[in-house]
């Protein structure tokens, strides 16, 4: 899509989502951000920030500015599946008072289980109303992978004893958009590793939905707050790649920006840890890092505000955002060479470094069709009034 | 007659829990069923894995005591293969675990438990000059209540509660007959419920500093730790000062003054004044603070101990003996329900799923439900018992156990707590209770925590060392375990190693024994025991209860216990009395 052309789509959807009714009328976020001291020149600068981000030209940093207004418009629904709440726990560690927080602070949430006050009946009742009165028009967030078919049993919540996968059914069939966060709801997670004995499956499978894949365990709370943000401006799914996760987000391998790149292009490794080498920060390649098979940006964003990343701590990256990962990417201290388990892919490494290798090589092709199919069933959401 | 009440979701914890109960005509709770909702099976995924990956899977048991798993898992591992780190990635894990308790507690009684003693509504017609003035009477030094701040409190919740669209907070149980602050006490709470969402950002960023990352940090490995170029940065170690700092000045000025203040206030509500629960009190020694030393002490109180110890007569703390823990399954979704030890246990699925029943619903009403089969199985967790009698494990039982056995860290900040809030040692044994020992465990943590910090300075001085080389032998067969005490209780990890893979994997944790079910002579669990006797002002706003449960801050996805489908055994460990890790 030439420039111009992308340009011209998100104002006009950002002109339908300026139609909507405000869910809070007597305030904006600018107004709100006013009273907080943040000017309107840091709030611009930090739109631009985002921008560059979500890998769009400067230009389209005034639509990122009125997104982040917009976001008044958006109910969420967060539902807890078979997860460790982990992805809850970094959604919670964004930067105070900036500005991410108080987007969270001013978007609608209207179901989350971990700080809601109602509990029980009153749960339920909020889930449901939710769902009723936003139909088609809120944001669908799952964390956790879903126990699917016969042994659905494994969660249910609720009065009436609903299992997790109805829960998420029905969600996510009144839902405008679809994000799973982390890799539990986008692959399975943990519990899915072999032998996955709950038959836990990834959000997308157990609804038959386009669903966004926000993974990482956890995804870091950029991540999350980026997606949202991305819904806003495009008003439909954003670029992904084969594994459906949001390209300006994971179109990097971990290994193309990471700050020990130089040690492995010199062919400097830490041999063991806590060597001379890990005292010098050499690569972790030979430690099990599984930077160079792995799309984030972590060696960009860091985690906790830039406190650091698992790198800069001396440990490998264990390929966390990738499906599959648990099975994948172990011994996660070792390099793909020596394994010694059954994994998903069959016995031993060379299988499953083959397999990984083709997995990437094949994603830019299939991405495109991926896309263009998702695209077609999903369409924009429904703006008229 | 009596009637049934259910509440699933239980909100504001970790994991799916259901918590049931009937009640008499006089809306006192005479029965009480703790119910687990969620098997995911960790520990069975485990077998035939790397043994150095376990401490990372095990992490993913819980994101909110995200630590714990991980460092639990590394050190079973350890223990099993006979490494002993060296003392600078000892000291490098009290300070991450240090993160950890001063994260924790304070999200967990602001966050998580706060709203069940803080009606926010209440807040709006409160005097902010006053209560300015008010916070003065719990602290010499309080913070974020000048009159100016908690005016501007006061306008955002107004804010958000004119519009009528309350989000998170919506169809809550505000104005509850026992909500006991005034309304200047609730918005000081208020106010620090808010500085609360920034303050664990910092914790969370102290743990990241040799962690990498908060939640699920990634710097531990088998033998030691991984961050020697933060250690060896002396930046790095003051960032992690200040951050300390930052986050002890909140724990010191608002959630100790904010305990001693609702101590005060809830002291003549029947709801919270008692439900002890379980009265057989364990705990574990943790937090190494130098080469030799531990902030807190092990023990094993039964009731009789405890009643003698708040009652002054003589009274004994005992040392576990392991062999006597079992776990049965006679009301937990298995089909073996003997009593066996762990890791003889066998654990075969047996979900026998919920029953048709009438029970209260949000409006007061009778309604159509799902309820648990009472006389039969109703949940994921399993009934450990020692020596037959459940535990109860937990800030209570560190800070206790720790009273009791004169230890002078804990002793000093009990006995200042009691003479600032006026309460007697008795008022430990409640709901109340429970949650004011979380407070002293985060306090007597960041009081302390510093000699950690201290010891490690002045031994990078003279040792660089993180990490302990080690061989794996394939052709050996290993075992060891972690025990130690997380922000929950006890916690203790079980490994078997073989052909160099882990043949098998038992982790029991803190919240499978305090939300245990009955076991087969009909006794109650910690939670369940906890209820029986509490009365219900409004069957339709049970708070009560979710209060209750609340004050041993639930941690679902972690109780909830391994599984084999196949149904082969568990294990057949034997225990090792000195095998002890830690």
């Amino acid at each position: 899509m030439e420039q111009a052309e992308l340009y011209q789509k998100i104002s006009d959807r950002l002109g339908d989502l300026a139609k909507f009714a405000p869910m809070k009328e007597d305030k904006s976020i600018s107004q709100l951000m006013e009273e907080k001291g943040i000017s309107r020149r840091d709030f611009m600068k930090w739109a631009g920030g985002m921008t560059a981000m979500l890998s769009l030209p400067s230009s389209f940093t005034p639509l990122m500015a009125k997104a982040a207004e917009l976001t008044d418009r958006l109910p969420v629904v967060w539902l807890h599946m078979a997860e460790c709440t982990g992805c809850s726990e970094s959604l919670l560690r964004t930067d105070a008072p900036g500005i991410d927080s108080l987007i969270f602070d001013y978007i609608s949430l209207e179901y989350h289980e971990t700080i809601m006050s109602a509990a029980g009946w009153q749960a339920e009742h909020n889930l449901e109303s939710a769902i009723e009165k936003y139909k088609g028009k809120f944001i669908l967030m799952v964390e956790g992978g879903i126990p699917d078919g016969s042994s659905d049993f494994y969660l249910t919540v609720g009065p009436h004893g609903k299992t997790g996968r109805k829960h998420a059914q029905d969600a996510a069939n009144a839902a405008a958009a679809i994000f799973a966060i982390g890799t539990c709801s986008s692959f399975g997670g943990v519990q899915a590793a072999y032998p996955n004995p709950t038959n836990a499956q990834s959000l997308s499978k157990v609804t038959g939905k386009p669903v966004i894949n926000v993974p990482g365990c956890p995804p870091s709370e950029k991540n999350i707050v980026g997606n949202v943000l991305h819904y806003i401006l495009f008003g439909t799914l954003p670029a992904l790649d084969v594994f459906n996760r949001p390209k300006w987000a994971y179109g990097l391998r971990i290994h193309d920006l990471c700050e020990r790149r130089g040690h492995f292009d010199a062919g400097e490794f830490v041999q063991e840890f806590g060597d001379e080498g890990a005292k010098q920060g050499y690569c972790l390649y030979k430690v099990g890092c599984k930077g160079p098979y792995t799309f984030n940006n972590c060696s960009r964003e860091r985690f906790n505000q830039h406190t650091s990343w698992p790198v800069q701590a001396g440990h490998g990256c264990i390929g966390c955002s990738e499906p599959d990962f648990w099975d994948a990417m172990g011994p996660f201290e070792e390099p793909l060479g020596s394994k010694l388990y059954q994994t998903v892919y069959g016995e031993g490494a060379d299988m499953t470094a083959d397999k990984v290798g083709v997995a990437v090589l094949s994603a830019t092709a299939v991405g495109i069709a991926a896309h263009a199919a998702i695209a077609a069933v999903k369409g924009a959401p429904k703006t008229e009034e | 007659m009596s009637k049934r009440i259910v509440v699933d979701p239980i909100t504001r914890i970790e994991g799916h829990l259901r918590v049931e109960v009937i009640v008499d005509d006089n809306n006192v709770v005479t029965e009480a069923y703790s119910s687990a909702t969620l098997w995911r099976g960790l520990e069975n995924i485990l077998k035939g894995r790397d043994p150095r990956d376990a401490g990372f899977f095990t992490q993913r048991i819980c994101g909110v005591c995200t630590y714990s798993h991980y460092k639990a898992g590394i050190m079973a591992v350890e223990d099993a293969l006979g490494i002993e780190p060296p003392l600078n990635a000892k000291l490098t894990r009290t300070l991450m675990n240090t993160a950890l308790f001063m994260h924790d507690h304070p999200v967990h009684f602001y966050h998580l438990h706060g709203l069940d003693w803080v009606d926010v509504v209440s807040a709006l017609s409160a005097d902010p000059a006053k209560a300015s003035k008010d916070a003065f009477k719990y602290t010499e030094t309080p913070m974020y209540t000048g009159e100016d701040h908690l005016k501007a409190v006061q306008k955002r919740v107004a804010e958000f509660v004119k519009k009528g669209h309350l989000g998170p907070f919506a169809n809550a149980y505000w104005g509850h007959p026992t909500y006991k602050l005034t309304p200047e006490q609730n918005l000081i709470a208020v106010s620090h419920y808010l500085e609360g969402l920034k303050i664990q950002r910092t914790a969370a960023q102290m743990m990241a500093i040799f962690g990498a990352k908060q939640p699920h940090p990634q710097s531990l490995t088998v033998g030691g730790v991984t961050c020697i170029m933060d250690l060896q940065s002396p930046a790095r170690l003051g960032e992690y000062l200040v951050k300390f700092q930052e986050v002890k000045a909140f724990i010191d000025n608002c959630y100790y003054p904010d305990v001693v203040m609702a101590g005060g206030m809830y002291a003549g509500e029947p709801s919270v004044n008692a439900g002890l629960g379980t009265a057989n009190l364990f705990t574990y020694k943790e937090f190494p603070l130098n080469a030799s030393e531990y902030m807190f002490d092990s023990g094993l109180m039964m009731a009789e101990d405890v009643i003698n110890l708040v009652s002054g007569k003589e009274f004994k703390i005992h040392d576990l003996d392991e062999s006597k823990i079992t776990e049965e399954a006679t009301h937990a979704w298995y089909q073996n329900d003997e009593a066996l030890h762990p890791y003889d246990g066998k654990t075969n699925p047996n979900y026998t799923g919920f029953k048709d029943a009438e029970t209260i619903n949000d409006k007061g009403e009778l309604a159509h439900s799902k309820v648990i089969k009472e006389n039969e199985k109703y949940t994921w967790i399993k009934a450990p018992r020692y020596d037959g009698k459940p535990l109860q494990v937990g800030p209570l039982a560190n800070i206790v156990i720790n009273y009791a056995r004169g230890n002078q860290r804990v002793v000093k900040v009990v006995n200042q707590f009691l003479k600032d809030t006026g309460l007697p040692i008795t008022a430990v044994a409640s709901t109340l209770g429970r949650t004011a020992c979380r407070m002293l465990e985060a306090k007597v943590v960041a009081d302390n925590a510093l000699e950690a910090f201290n010891a490690l300075i002045e031994n990078l001085k003279v040792d660089d060392s993180t990490f302990t080389s080690y061989k794996i032998d394939k052709n050996k067969e290993y075992k060891g375990r972690y025990m130690g005490n997380v922000p929950r209780g006890v916690l203790s990890h079980w490994v078997r190693v073989k052909n160099g893979v882990i043949e098998n994997y038992q982790a029991v944790v803190p919240s499978t024994w305090n939300a245990s079910p009955k076991d087969a002579n009909g006794v109650r669990g910690p939670y369940e025991e906890s209820l029986i006797g509490l009365p219900i002002a409004n069957l339709a706003q049970p708070l009560e209860i979710i209060r209750v449960i609340h004050s041993f801050d639930p941690c679902i996805a972690c109780a909830v216990h391994v599984m084999d489908t196949k149904g082969n055994e568990m294990g057949s460990y034997k225990i090792d009395p000195n095998g002890a890790s830690c």
